[in-house]
């Protein structure tokens, strides 16, 4: 019975599926040295930027699709896809608020995320990447006053190339893998933040990514930089009109906080999971890495992953600095035919550093949950501190949960903890809620919520709400 | 108030066998009324319990409940709920990340929804269930903890009377709520289900021991035994039990 009640709740309406009708530039599919000296001309990038794009390439010329993961998809042709596509704009860009398409300021407010700055987000800058371009930032003059830099990418190349310049893949290099290197040389937008020595960012920042244009791949960049002593808590929102194809999405995230620093980042991810069937769906493929440089730095990285048909990421930290602490909280979702292979890593280079992972995997339907992480401890990172713990939750007969924890210790006095559970939603825990009253929905959503409440508690307080509500959203129709 | 005739269940173990447990159970609980209901571990009191509540691992092959003139069986788990029915578990399931509280008022205001009453708001909510919590002498910290999470045998049983001075059910069924108490939380259950009792309402003991029985008085007392209840009585009949055991009863068979 529990099965068939489950199935009911788990298949909820994607709310986020709709296309908005914006007249767009658009490049041809395909991809050549060309189409890269074209997007390095259209955002009129310094001559280091293309350069480095086009070594990327000729990297990536070289390399295979990596085949590891615990994900299956047909292969991509990546001739087939559009690198570049944005909605069209009368003049080089908004120069502000008000000179935005009121299409576009339509379809955030659809999406939830009001562009003014006032309302339900009053507290949060954001800056909305629309396809393959930055579309609005709010907040820049509040943020300016305490010397936040918090702008699209293609705005940093040109205002601030030389803290671009100084950190642009020395965290992920673009030989890094196959699709660091693709993003590498072709990503067209993104967010860029500074946050000036001794400054506590005055206010969450965040992007939300918005796929539109059919067959586009979404290819952004995001560079964090927290200078010594300061802080910062950062959050991304991703979502894409339902359709039958798959689209490719290949970021790349790169944190760097130096001594004292520290970078909160957090991710809603809820891009199109594809239909009941497995059809379409975005393909998540993903890097995202930060270095802690100096002492005491902290990065704290939190994701609650509902969406896309594939996921496939693992948010690392590279703890150089002594006393520096890494840390990863996880919720990953897959319902119907949805895949995740996800996790982290965690490099323990400085003394005394100490990282901690927490992941939830929850798995219904046929969706297939992975969890994969390193731990690695070199030989100077003397007295290094880990604690793991992943739990499983299965709602349904035919999905599936994996666990691969790689642990690489090289050095007698550090201190490794792992833990990791699987369990069946309980149809006694069920049932007790039930006999209390709580519908079966209720129940369900209230069981699973209380099963990521560790990490939901990471979560910035506007977001901790939404976050509960997408997993119920994304839990509509499960478990057996 | 309640009505179970010639009721028969089984369960079917992993290699699809089938147990019978209940093995045609007649009884008729009166509003007002406390029953009792003793018997040996494995007669079927918490299969009977559970099926009551819409346990649905057991299979009903025969007979019918009816509360207050509606088909138990017609109704999901949280319907009976509704409709006034509530059980304090024998064993309570720990919910782990879901707060007490928050799960509490979830329930009530759920049941408060079927009884078509509106909803308690965060202030009234929080001044009822303090009250019931003094009446109960329980902390207050158990509020903010996961529900039954990390709680001992006696705090869990205890938390049970607790939901149910909230839920203010119509028939209230507890199951060994007395077994691992000691005699002060044994004394406060007591007090917790004698706070309830009015003659609107009936409550169906389920018991290994006369010791509750002393601050919960029955009306009736019934002896369950393989799937039956083969003897009733009035409370005399637990004190006899206290005594003699179940076995010259058995040998009546
Ligand atoms: N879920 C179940 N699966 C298999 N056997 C069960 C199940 N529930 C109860 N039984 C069996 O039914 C009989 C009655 O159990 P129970 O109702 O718990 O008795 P009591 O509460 O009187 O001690 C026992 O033999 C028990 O093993
Ligand atoms: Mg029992």
């Amino acid at each position: 019975m529990t099965n068939q009640y489950l199935k009911q709740i788990v298949n909820k309406n994607y709310q986020y599926g709709f296309v908005t009708a914006i007249e767009s530039d658009t490049f041809a599919p395909g991809l050549s040295e060309e189409v890269i000296h074209h997007i390095s001309k259209l955002k009129n990038e310094p001559e280091f930027m293309l350069q480095w794009r086009l070594r990327a390439y000729q990297y990536w010329l070289t390399l295979s699709p990596p085949r590891w993961a615990h994900v299956n998809f047909p292969n991509i042709d990546y001739q087939n896809i559009i690198y570049y596509s944005a909605p069209r704009v009368k003049k080089d860009g908004p120069a502000s608020l008000e000179e935005v398409d009121p299409k576009l300021l339509e379809t955030y407010k659809k999406l939830g995320i009001p562009l003014h700055e006032q309302g339900r987000l009053a507290g949060v800058a954001v800056d909305a990447v629309f396809d393959s371009v930055s579309v609005a930032t709010t907040f820049k003059a509040k943020l300016a006053e305490a010397g936040v830099i918090f702008c699209s990418f293609s705005e940093a190349v040109q205002e601030y190339p030389a803290l671009v310049e100084k950190y642009l893949g020395t965290v992920v290099p673009y030989r890094d893998n196959f699709f660091a290197a693709l993003n590498s040389a072709v990503f067209s937008d993104g967010s860029f933040v500074y946050i000036p020595k001794g400054v506590r960012c005055p206010m969450e920042l965040s992007t939300y990514f918005r796929i539109n244009a059919a067959n586009t791949g979404q290819f952004e960049r995001t560079l964090i930089i927290a200078d010594a002593d300061s802080h910062v808590s950062y959050l991304e929102g991703c979502t894409a009109p339902m359709r039958d194809e798959n689209q490719l999405h290949a970021a790349v995230v790169e944190l760097v906080a130096l001594e004292n620093a520290e970078i909160k980042y957090s991710t809603v991810q809820n891009w199109y999971p594809g239909d009941e069937e497995g059809r379409g769906g975005i393909y998540n493929f993903v890097t995202k890495r930060g270095a802690c440089r100096g002492k005491h730095a902290k990065i704290s990285w939190t994701q609650i992953e509902t969406g896309s048909a594939i996921t496939w990421k693992y948010p690392s930290v590279i703890l150089q600095g002594d006393d520096s602490i890494g840390e990863f909280y996880s919720v990953a979702l897959t319902n119907h035919h949805q895949q995740a292979d996800t996790g982290t890593k965690m490099i323990h280079i400085g003394k005394n550093t100490r990282s901690t992972i927490i992941s939830k995997g929850i798995s219904a339907g046929f969706g297939q949950n992975t969890y994969r992480g390193l731990v690695r401890v070199l030989p100077q990172a003397l007295y290094a501190r880990n604690y793991t713990q992943c739990e499983s939750l299965l709602l349904s007969a035919t999905c599936g949960a994996h666990t691969f924890p790689y642990i690489e210790v090289k050095n007698p006095t550090s201190q490794i903890e792992h833990e990791a559970y699987t369990s069946k939603i309980g149809a006694d825990q069920l049932f007790y809620c039930r006999q209390r009253g709580l519908s079966i929905e209720d129940a369900i959503s209230m069981i699973v919520n209380g099963f990521c409440k560790r990490v939901f508690n990471e979560l910035p307080m506007e977001f901790a709400v939404e976050a509960q509500k997408l997993l119920e959203v994304s839990l509509e129709g499960s478990v057996g | 108030m309640l009505i179970i005739k010639n009721l028969h269940a089984s369960i079917r173990d992993e290699k699809q066998k089938t147990k019978k447990i209940l093995c045609g159970i007649d009884l008729h609980v009166k509003s007002g009324e406390v029953h009792a209901i003793m018997g040996p571990n494995g007669s079927g009191k918490s299969t009977l319990a559970n099926i009551l509540a819409g346990q649905k691992e057991y299979e009903v092959t025969q007979g019918e409940a009816w509360l207050d003139g509606k088909n138990l069986m017609d109704l999901e788990p949280e319907s009976r709920a509704a409709a006034g029915l509530f059980l304090a578990f024998q064993y309570p399931v720990e919910i782990p990340g879901v707060n007490n509280m928050y799960f509490l008022k979830a329930a009530v205001n759920s049941v408060r929804k079927h009884r078509q009453l509106p909803p308690l708001d965060a202030m009234d909510f929080l001044t009822l269930i303090k009250n019931k919590m003094k009446e109960m002498e329980m902390d207050e910290k158990f509020l903010s903890r996961a529900v039954n999470e990390g709680f001992s045998g006696g705090e869990k049983k205890c938390n049970e009377i607790l939901q149910m001075l909230m839920l203010e059910p119509k028939l209230a069924i507890l199951d060994e709520t007395d077994s691992g108490l000691d005699i002060d939380a044994l004394q406060r259950v007591a007090k917790g289900v004698n706070s309830l009792r009015d003659f609107k309402r009936s409550i169906v003991v389920v018991t290994h021991y006369q010791r509750l029985l002393n601050y919960i008085v029955p009306d009736v007392v019934h002896v369950m035994m393989k799937g039956k209840i083969i003897k009733s009585g009035g409370k005399e009949l637990a004190l006899e039990l206290e005594e003699k055991g179940y076995g010259w009863l058995g040998s009546t068979e």
